[in-house]
């Protein structure tokens, strides 16, 4: 890449599509989502439930399993080792230090799970084994990093060097486990690392001794088991208290800004979103809908989801005595009943004529149509694009600019064009609720 | 809608007290406590069973026509408390009185007629609908069980319902598998409207639903409280729902009301620390967000097995002094029909005069070693 390296995102995701190919029929889960995340940011991605986040999130860190498939798209991850690395074997997959890990054998995604990219995930409960110690699980996600970094990537795996035999003989001599003691330290020091207190005694307990909150912690500590540059949060506050969620996000900006990780934050809580992120997208029916900074996006929404999303949250510091809810209800992703049109059209206020046809990405700027949107910001990232040379450079979600899917940030409402009421009740007969 | 409503309490079983300035709902010094180790071989083994307090002296008043928010967090015995009220569960102590009537005493035709006037919807609308049955025989169910009209005419009260909460009477021939959550909530709330209720439990009935949906149920519950002079009981964990919707706000935390008051008296002027560090805790929605410093409470709650001894809150407030170890604050008069269960609304309270506590992180530190110990080594003293 001509640029310097410090401009270059970490993670440029273009057109990533992923769908699952079910007894239903075909979900088009995720649909042609571009972001970028760049170092030692924190990139959110709210939306309802079934608006296909999590999925993103898998997707990214390859684990989505059949019969989900990524048709589609390209995740490029800025590794300068790596790209040499690959540079012989598959010069397509390598663009200066950046590697396509769509176009790269699956060992060598899975060899950058854990040491590259790491995920916590919602339901600390259900994410530990409940049989083994916490402290062992951390360490044995330590012991893999360990094993994986002393050995060239192309023969990497996890249980390089413990084999049949091995496993065998740690039944009977304790001296030949898997996980070492060098582990178990960095184990407990990544306990202390994370606000468990009294590290050392809490390794020894299982997963039920914990509470909700410390088993978040714990998970935590396993994911920076191997140091990774980038963190995947799925939801990790929610299925916490509010007291305890203020002390994960606590912990979780303490922890960025220390070891400078970039994080891809995803939650359905535009809280969450505000107290943590730097920029965002928001997510409706497997598309990123509208995408930009935060200012951009809560303070001059322009796709009327968005603008739904944020009238829905009853204010705590400024309640309205009414709510303005979005009408109608989450659109099923299955491919048959997908129109090709605005997915939003049937719930939105703002329906017109035109978006019976797909609305491309439009990028928001300065000329009267989202008043506020940051003019600097999106000549910044003019620059940027100009310097990149991979295919398919339509307006996109990279740096800073602010997009959305919408045909109101390329001109204003018309109230001439608007599609009559109950348009959609016909010729969705499933859609009959308000 | 509204006059086949009243054409049904017409025949109910007694006019409602119009202009009653009681109470409808008096809750006094209710508890429910669990037990555990309680088999009969525990019994023959000779172990104590051992009472998780799950609702421990409750004390708080619904009047006619409000709302009133029970908010606290997971474990703070506020769905407890509701069923309880209801007389869903057994309380182990006090009283309910639901319109000057003790609900525990009731039998018979009073009973019955008790379960006329109170209603609940549940938290989970998926779990809450039996799939078996079709959305019409689901919410026409009560109007059979009392036996109130003409089939034709309870199908007709079914469809009205479907209509009023936002479905159409054509999805009658559903199953609830064929609804969205929203949806389903709308059929939990239509089967609690089914018998004109006066009061309705409403049992975390959003948190299960997406932000949009949970505005349109939220909107919907307002408006059915206008329209059918409804009181609610509201127990929810997010701040922001209950400040919406509720008169009046009871903050739980333990299996006690730590805090009860006006709305704007308990989100502008709380006089409690929890309720302050509940507050605190909240993330805003908007873009101050990013800056705001926000200082998170440390620890988590102890176990209602053993509660903390005084306070219930002293091992993780900032606040705490001695004083909070020895005593049980009571409840004070924090301001006009505010009361907080802490001594620092008391002016010239012995707290003032006590030793503060370490800080809560070193107090956690202390106590937090032994998850199954918490509780006893709160009890005999935070600091190790």
């Amino acid at each position: 890449m001509a640029n310097g390296e410090g401009s270059e995102p970490l993670l440029d995701v273009r057109d990533l599509t992923t769908r699952f190919f079910t007894e239903e029929g075909q979900v088009n889960a995720v649909e042609s989502v571009d972001f970028t995340v760049h170092d030692g940011e924190v990139f959110g991605v709210v939306g309802e439930s079934g608006s296909g986040k999590s999925v993103t999130a898998l997707s990214l860190i390859d684990l989505v399993e059949p019969p989900g498939e990524i048709v589609a798209g390209e995740v490029w991850y800025r590794d300068a080792d790596l790209a040499s690395e690959m540079a012989d074997s598959h010069p397509e997959a390598v663009d200066g230090d950046a590697v396509d890990l769509q176009r790269v054998p699956p060992e060598v995604r899975r060899s950058l799970r854990g040491s590259s990219m790491s995920m916590i995930f919602q339901d600390p409960m259900s994410s530990f084994n409940p049989s083994i110690t916490v402290g062992e699980q951390i360490a044995e996600a330590v012991e893999v990093q360990r094993r994986a970094s002393a050995t060239p990537r192309s023969t990497r795996s996890r249980t390089q060097g413990f084999g049949l035999g091995s496993m065998l003989a740690s039944t009977i001599v304790p001296t030949r486990d898997y996980v070492g003691d060098e582990s178990h330290d960095r184990a407990i020091e990544l306990l202390g690392q994370v606000g468990i207190p009294d590290p050392e005694a809490r390794a020894e307990e299982y997963p039920h001794q914990y509470s909700g909150g410390m088993l978040q912690r714990a998970m935590v500590a396993q994911a920076l088991a191997g140091e990774p540059d980038l963190l995947i949060a799925d939801e990790p506050t929610t299925a916490l208290d509010v007291t305890i969620e203020a002390q994960i996000l606590n912990l979780l900006a303490d922890l960025q800004e220390e070891l400078g990780m970039a994080i891809v934050l995803i939650t359905h809580d535009l809280g969450v979103i505000a107290r943590t992120c730097d920029r965002l997208g928001v997510m409706y029916a497997g598309e990123i809908v509208e995408h930009g900074s935060l200012d951009d996006v809560f303070d001059s929404p322009v796709h009327p989801y968005t603008e739904g999303l944020l009238g829905s949250i009853p204010d705590l510091d400024d309640p309205a005595p009414r709510l303005d809810p979005i009408e109608g209800n989450v659109p099923s992703l299955l491919a048959e009943e997908m129109d090709d049109r605005c997915y939003f059209a049937d719930r939105c206020p703002k329906a017109m004529d035109e978006c019976l046809d797909k609305p491309p990405t439009f990028a928001v700027d300065g000329d009267g149509v989202a008043e506020g949107a940051n003019a600097a910001e999106a000549d910044a990232t003019g620059a940027d694009t100009a310097g990149s040379n991979r295919p398919g450079d339509a307006p996109r979600g990279d740096a800073t600019t602010h997009t959305a899917k919408c045909y109101l940030a390329d001109h204003a409402f018309d109230e001439a064009r608007a599609l009559p009421e109950g348009y959609f009740d016909e010729s969705a007969e499933g859609e009959t609720d308000r | 809608m509204s006059e086949r409503l009243d054409g049904d309490e017409a025949e109910g079983e007694g006019a409602r007290p119009v202009g009653s300035n009681e109470p409808l709902v008096t809750v006094d010094g209710l508890e429910k406590h669990y037990y555990e180790n309680d088999s009969l071989l525990d019994r023959l083994l000779g172990r104590d069973p051992t009472a998780v307090r799950a609702v421990d002296g409750v004390n708080f008043t619904v009047e006619r026509g409000e709302t009133l928010g029970l908010v606290g967090e997971s474990g703070c015995g506020k769905s407890t408390t509701g069923e309880t009220l209801l007389g869903l569960r057994e309380a182990t102590a006090g009283t309910v009185r639901f319109d000057g009537e003790p609900v525990g005493e009731l039998s018979g035709d009073a009973e019955k007629a008790f379960r006329r006037r109170a209603g609940i919807v549940f938290q989970d609308p998926f779990s809450s609908l039996d799939p078996r049955q079709t959305v019409g025989e689901i919410i026409r169910e009560p109007i059979d069980v009392h036996g109130i009209d003409t089939r034709e005419e309870r199908n007709e009260r079914v469809a009205e319902l479907l209509e009023r909460v936002g479905l159409s009477a054509a999805q009658r021939e559903r199953y609830p598998h064929e609804f969205s959550g929203g949806q389903r909530q709308r059929v939990g709330i239509a089967r609690a409207l089914a018998l004109d209720p006066e009061f309705i439990v409403l049992d975390e009935p959003v948190s299960a639903l997406d932000v949009s949906v949970q505005a349109q149920i939220l909107n919907l519950l307002g408006d059915l409280q206008a329209e059918f002079d409804l009181t609610y009981l509201f127990i929810a964990h997010d701040l922001s729902v209950v400040r919406h919707i509720s008169d009046r706000v009871a903050v739980m935390y333990l299996g006690e009301i730590a805090e009860i008051g006006p709305v704007e008296a308990i989100f502008e002027r709380p006089s409690h620390p929890y309720t302050e560090a509940l507050l605190e805790s909240v993330p805003r929605a908007n873009t101050a967000e990013r800056d705001r410093d926000v200082e998170a409470l440390a620890g988590d709650v102890p176990s209602p097995r053993d509660p903390p001894a005084g306070c219930r809150f002293h091992t993780r407030c900032p606040h705490a002094r001695e004083a909070c170890r020895e005593e049980d604050p009571k409840r004070f008069d924090a301001g006009t029909d505010h009361e907080a269960a802490c001594f620092r609304a008391v002016d010239d309270h012995a707290y003032w005069e006590s030793a503060p506590l370490d800080p809560p992180e070193e107090r956690v530190q202390a106590t937090e070693s032994d998850l199954e110990e918490q509780g006893e080594r709160a009890a005999d003293g935070p600091s190790a």
